[in-house]
């Protein structure tokens, strides 16, 4: 398999292309305002930070579930003329497959730079798994018969047998899996726009109450109102922009299990996409999970990070629930994890910002509470304590795991650049 | 000809376009469980799809099944969202491995369902039912009449299978 991938994808492309602007509104539960306000102004932010200009901007990305502003409107109200844009539907892995998308639109000279952005009231509007009250009491047709009439609608419904199934394979136990959202709600505590910054214990997840077993509250992820948005060129131009380029050396977008959306009829339940996209992510990146400094696991829950962190590799099937509590994963381990807080505490993206905090770590320069010195750059302390510094000394390899559900996920690896 | 009925104070409305969801649950209607059977393959497969995901094949023929198989995987829902559900939670979401199929076409493979427990009559199961399945348990299946010509599938002890001592439930 990997050599039928390797030839389909040019390793040239390795180190050609990198996200040189980051940007987000602020996190909250009521925006009080539009998902087109949220799209242009994380947008307008991203382009700034990298340096640019709207006019140097044209092309645009963006994924939703129809909860979102198209990228025409947002590209209007900054007076962006666009060579290329394309909406497309669907949520968690999107981030890592759009990058790829527009990797190949420029590489094709369609475009130059394309900024790719979600846009959500994911809280005070559109619940994800349609689980609003108008969602809740529709109708049944002939496929929701198998889903919304048996009472399986919501993310948590849908990936809880993949879970317990792992628990049962693999002997994981609660307390284990816990370790994630307090590992999690560490690093938010050092994230002044993390929407969740109380840190939690161990015995503070499992007290919380089952929403759907084996996830309980502290287990689930946090429904956030929030536009978020990266900006993404040709390596010769990121040289030009303000900040040092996270390079992309490789990209897997939306890769499945057999059988697509009917993953459970399929393999070991208990295995995630990861397990055929790390064929496709670690030959091309020309590194593997070893050398990987910092990783962005798509946190929708608890789980999914344990389940993603396995199937590319970084412990052995079957052995994360040990590698998620053993230390490995908090800042000042060995491999830190979403050391923003992720989508458990900072706020849901369906995860983008995760890609964000890496681009932000591989600079060397994220966004904690530690003071500037007199270049205006963070002076980093690497002092992890309670609302302190959060940057990874010497930050050098992210790798971002995108999830959708256990049979589809998306991968990245970035390098720090020259 | 399209079937309606209602579930659980739910209208259901599968359309006359709808013919492989059509098929499935008229056979459910007759309280009869029946998958599709491959013509070129003969690999079973379920919930209906409108080609062979094994070999692509559009042909199929509906077979009966034994509506027999064990609980694979489960998830207990307390927190409902749909309204038809919140005065049944605790309810359980089994993924139901049939007998026929195990470990085909890959090792790991089998027919399942993902489905809800009930009592024999086929109403939702109670919390004292709910605490005495997990992975493990022998389940058979049994119909909820929807309305005229169709039903819906849940799944019940089965009574006629022996079951282990203590089937595994995540720890409480």
């Amino acid at each position: 398999m990997n050599q039928d991938i390797d030839a389909a994808s040019p390793k040239y492309l390795r180190g050609r292309y990198a996200i040189v602007g980051v940007g987000e509104t602020e996190y909250t539960r009521g925006s009080g305002c539009t998902t087109r306000a949220l799209g242009t102004r994380a947008v307008r932010a991203a382009i700034e930070d990298a340096g640019l200009t709207p006019a140097d901007v044209d092309g645009m990305l963006s994924y939703s579930y129809n909860d979102s502003t198209p990228s025409p409107v947002i590209a209007g109200d900054l007076g962006i003329r666009l060579n290329f844009h394309m909406d497309v539907y669907g949520g968690g892995s999107s981030t890592e497959a759009l990058v790829g998308i527009a990797i190949g639109v420029i590489e094709a000279g369609m475009c130059k730079t394309v900024v790719i952005y979600r846009a959500m009231n994911g809280f005070s509007q559109v619940r994800i798994g349609g689980t609003g009250s108008r969602g809740a009491q529709a109708g049944l047709s002939g496929d929701s018969l198998f889903t919304r009439g048996i009472g399986l609608m919501s993310a948590g419904q849908m990936f809880c047998q993949s879970f317990m199934r792992h628990m049962y394979d693999y002997g994981t136990t609660p307390e284990q899996v816990a370790h994630v959202k307090v590992i999690h709600s560490e690093h938010a505590s050092n994230n002044p726009k993390a929407y969740y910054r109380k840190r939690v214990t161990v015995e503070d997840v499992l007290a919380s109450r089952m929403i759907v077993k084996p996830l309980h509250l502290l287990d689930c992820c946090v429904e956030t109102d929030n536009g978020t948005a990266i900006v993404v060129t040709r390596i010769d131009r990121a040289r030009d922009c303000r900040h040092v380029p996270a390079v992309i050396q490789s990209v897997v977008g939306r890769c499945m299990k057999p059988r697509g959306d009917m993953h459970y009829q399929s393999g070991p339940i208990s295995t995630v996409a990861g397990a055929y996209a790390k064929d496709i992510l670690w030959p091309n990146a020309g590194v593997g999970p070893e050398d990987i400094d910092i990783t962005g696991s798509y946190d929708a829950f608890t789980f999914t990070t344990l389940l993603q962190l396995e199937d590319y590799g970084f412990c052995r099937k079957g052995e994360g629930g040990d590698y998620v509590s053993n230390g490995t994963m908090r800042l000042g381990g060995r491999r830190p994890n979403n050391t923003s807080g992720g989508h458990l505490c900072e706020g849901y993206t369906h995860g983008i910002a995760m890609v964000i905090e890496n681009v932000r770590q591989l600079r060397h320069d994220v966004d904690d509470s530690c003071p500037p010195g007199p270049d205006g750059r963070r002076q980093h302390t690497y002092d992890y304590r309670e609302g302190g510094c959060r940057q990874v000394k010497d930050a050098e390899l992210t790798a971002n795991m995108g999830w959708a559900h256990p049979g589809m996920g998306s991968a990245m690896v970035m390098a720090r650049g020259a | 000809m399209a079937l309606d009925g209602e579930y659980l104070g739910m209208a259901v409305h599968i359309d006359d376009l709808d013919q492989e969801n059509l098929a499935f649950y008229g056979f459910c209607g007759r309280h009869e469980l029946r998958v599709q059977k491959c013509r070129a393959c003969g690999l079973l497969r379920c919930p209906p799809t409108t080609a062979c995901p094994f070999c692509a094949h559009a042909d199929s023929n509906w077979v009966p099944v034994s509506g027999k198989g064990v609980v694979y995987s489960y998830g207990e829902v307390s927190h409902a969202i749909q309204g038809a559900f919140r005065r049944a939670a605790p309810y359980l979401l089994l993924l139901v491995e049939l007998d026929e199929q195990r470990g085909l076409p890959g090792p790991h493979d089998g027919l399942r369902f993902q489905g809800n427990l009930a009592d024999t009559r086929g109403e939702l199961a109670d919390a004292a039912l709910v605490r005495s399945v997990g992975i493990g348990t022998r389940v058979k299946v049994v119909f909820r009449d929807m309305g005229e010509g169709l039903a819906m599938p849940l799944w019940m002890v089965d009574p006629d299978s022996p079951q282990p001592e203590r089937p595994w439930r995540y720890p409480d």
